[in-house]
C-alpha cells in the first residue's frame, strides 16, 4: 500500500474515533470546545507518530513475551516528553486538557497502532500510519468539539456566533455522550447511503 | 465523618465514569451482561485500591525527595502493568475460584485509564473534603479509590441492566449498537447530575 493510502485510510475507512470506536475517554472528556479538542488531537498524533516509528525500529529486539510492557513504556517516555514540552510552550492548554495528557499512555489507539501495525512494518510506513490515525483523530475530535461548542454555548473556535448562552448541558458530561452518539448516527446514516 | 463525605463525593458527585469519563473503554465494550460488568467492576476494585497504595508511596518516599517528579507517568504506568501481573499471578496460586471469576478482565485492566487516573488525581489535586483545599493523605487516598471504584462499578452494572433491555427494543437501524447505547449512557448521566450539591 502507498504512504499516501496508508495516511487517508487513518482518516476515513479506519477513523479512529467514529468507525473503531477508539480512544473514548479523551475524545468525550476533552471535547468541550473546537480547540480544546484539536489540542488533544494534535498531542495524540505527536505521540503516536513518534511511538510509531521507535517501535518499528526496535521492534526485532524485543523478545515476543514483554513486547506490551516495553511498548507501554516507549509510549509513556514520548508521554513525558510531550508533558515536559506542553509545560513549557503551551501552559494554558495544558492546564485545560489536564490529566488526560499523561493519560495518552493508556490510549488504546496508539497501543493498537503499535501492536497492530508498526511492529511489523517499516520506519517510514508506520510514520505514516501515525499522521494517517493522528489526523482521523485530531478532525474527529474537532468535529465532536465543534458540536458541543455550538450547542453548547453558542460559538465556534471561541467566536461567538449568536447572542446566546446555549445549552449548558451539551458542555457538561452528559452532552458529550449524546452528542457523540447522534453524530455516530449520522455517520451510520452516511455511510449506508454510500454503500 | 470526611470518610463519608469522600464516599459520596466519588460514588455518586464526581462518579469517574459518567462525569470524569474515565475508564470508557469498557465501560462500552464489556458491559452486554450484569454478570460480566460485575467482574469487571469487582477486579477493577481490588487492582485500584492497591495500585493507589503503591504509586502513593512512591510519588511522595521516591519520586519527590528525589526530585523527579516528572519521571511519574512512566513508573505509574509500569507500576501498574507489573502489579497487574502480579495480581494475576498470586491469585491463581491463592484462590482459582476468584481467579475463574475475575481472572479473563486482568490484562484488560492496564489499559484502563481509571486506574492511571485515580492514581495520578490522588497525587496531584486539592480536594476540599471537609473545610480547606488540602492533599490527601495516604488513608484518603486509599479510601477515595476504593469509593471511585466502587462508582465506576454501580455506573457499569446500571449500565449494563439498560443495555440487556435495549437488547429487546426495536432500535432504528442507524442506532443500533454504539450510538443508542451511548445515548443511553448520557441520559444516565443526566440522572447523576441530580446528585450535584449533596456534598
Amino acid at each position: 500500500m502507498s504512504r499516501l493510502a496508508l495516511i487517508s485510510r487513518g482518516v476515513i475507512k479506519e477513523n479512529p474515533v467514529f468507525v473503531l470506536l477508539l480512544g473514548m475517554c479523551p475524545t468525550l472528556g476533552t471535547t468541550t470546545s473546537a480547540i480544546n479538542g484539536m489540542g488533544m488531537g494534535i498531542a495524540t498524533t505527536f505521540v503516536l507518530i513518534m511511538s510509531n516509528m521507535a517501535i518499528s525500529s526496535i521492534s526485532g529486539l524485543i523478545p515476543n513475551k514483554v513486547r506490551i510492557p516495553s511498548y507501554i513504556v516507549v509510549i509513556a517516555a514520548f508521554v513525558t516528553i510531550l508533558q515536559l514540552l506542553m509545560q513549557a510552550y503551551t501552559p494554558g492548554l495544558y492546564e485545560t486538557l489536564g490529566l488526560f495528557i499523561p493519560l495518552i499512555v493508556v490510549n488504546c489507539i496508539v497501543l493498537g497502532r503499535a501492536e497492530a501495525f508498526a511492529s511489523k512494518s517499516g520506519v517510514m510506513d508506520s510514520a505514516a500510519d501515525g499522521v494517517g490515525i493522528g489526523i482521523g483523530f485530531t478532525l474527529s475530535l474537532t468535529v465532536l468539539g465543534a458540536v458541543r461548542e455550538l450547542l453548547g454555548s453558542a460559538s465556534i473556535f471561541g467566536v461567538k456566533l449568536i447572542n446566546s448562552d446555549g445549552m449548558l448541558v451539551f458542555i457538561l458530561a452528559p452532552g458529550a455522550f449524546i452528542a457523540l452518539g447522534y453524530l455516530l448516527v449520522i455517520f451510520n446514516k452516511f455511510k449506508s447511503r454510500i454503500s | 465523618m470526611e470518610y463519608i463525605i469522600i464516599i459520596i463525593s466519588a460514588v455518586f458527585v464526581n462518579n469517574i465514569l459518567l462525569s470524569q469519563f474515565l475508564g470508557v473503554c469498557p465501560f462500552l465494550g464489556v458491559s452486554n451482561k450484569v454478570s460480566t460488568a460485575a467482574g469487571m467492576s469487582g477486579a477493577v476494585t481490588f487492582v485500584m485500591a492497591v495500585a493507589t497504595l503503591v504509586t502513593y508511596m512512591l510519588q511522595y518516599f521516591v519520586l519527590i525527595p528525589l526530585k523527579i517528579e516528572f519521571m511519574q507517568t512512566v513508573t505509574f504506568i509500569v507500576v501498574i502493568a507489573s502489579l497487574v501481573q502480579m495480581v494475576e499471578i498470586i491469585m491463581k496460586k491463592i484462590s482459582p475460584s476468584l481467579y475463574q471469576a475475575l481472572g479473563i478482565f486482568l490484562p484488560l485492566i492496564t489499559t484502563n485509564c481509571a486506574v492511571l487516573g485515580v492514581a495520578i488525581l490522588v497525587v496531584s489535586k486539592e480536594f476540599t473534603f471537609g473545610g480547606d483545599p488540602h492533599m490527601l493523605n495516604m488513608a484518603q487516598s486509599v479510601v477515595f479509590a476504593v469509593a471511585s471504584a466502587l462508582g465506576f462499578g454501580l455506573a457499569m452494572i446500571l449500565f449494563a441492566g439498560l443495555r440487556e433491555q435495549l437488547e429487546l427494543a426495536n432500535v432504528p437501524k442507524s442506532f443500533k449498537g454504539t450510538p443508542i447505547a451511548l445515548i443511553t449512557a448520557g441520559i444516565l448521566a443526566l440522572a447523576f447530575m441530580g446528585f450535584a450539591g449533596l456534598v
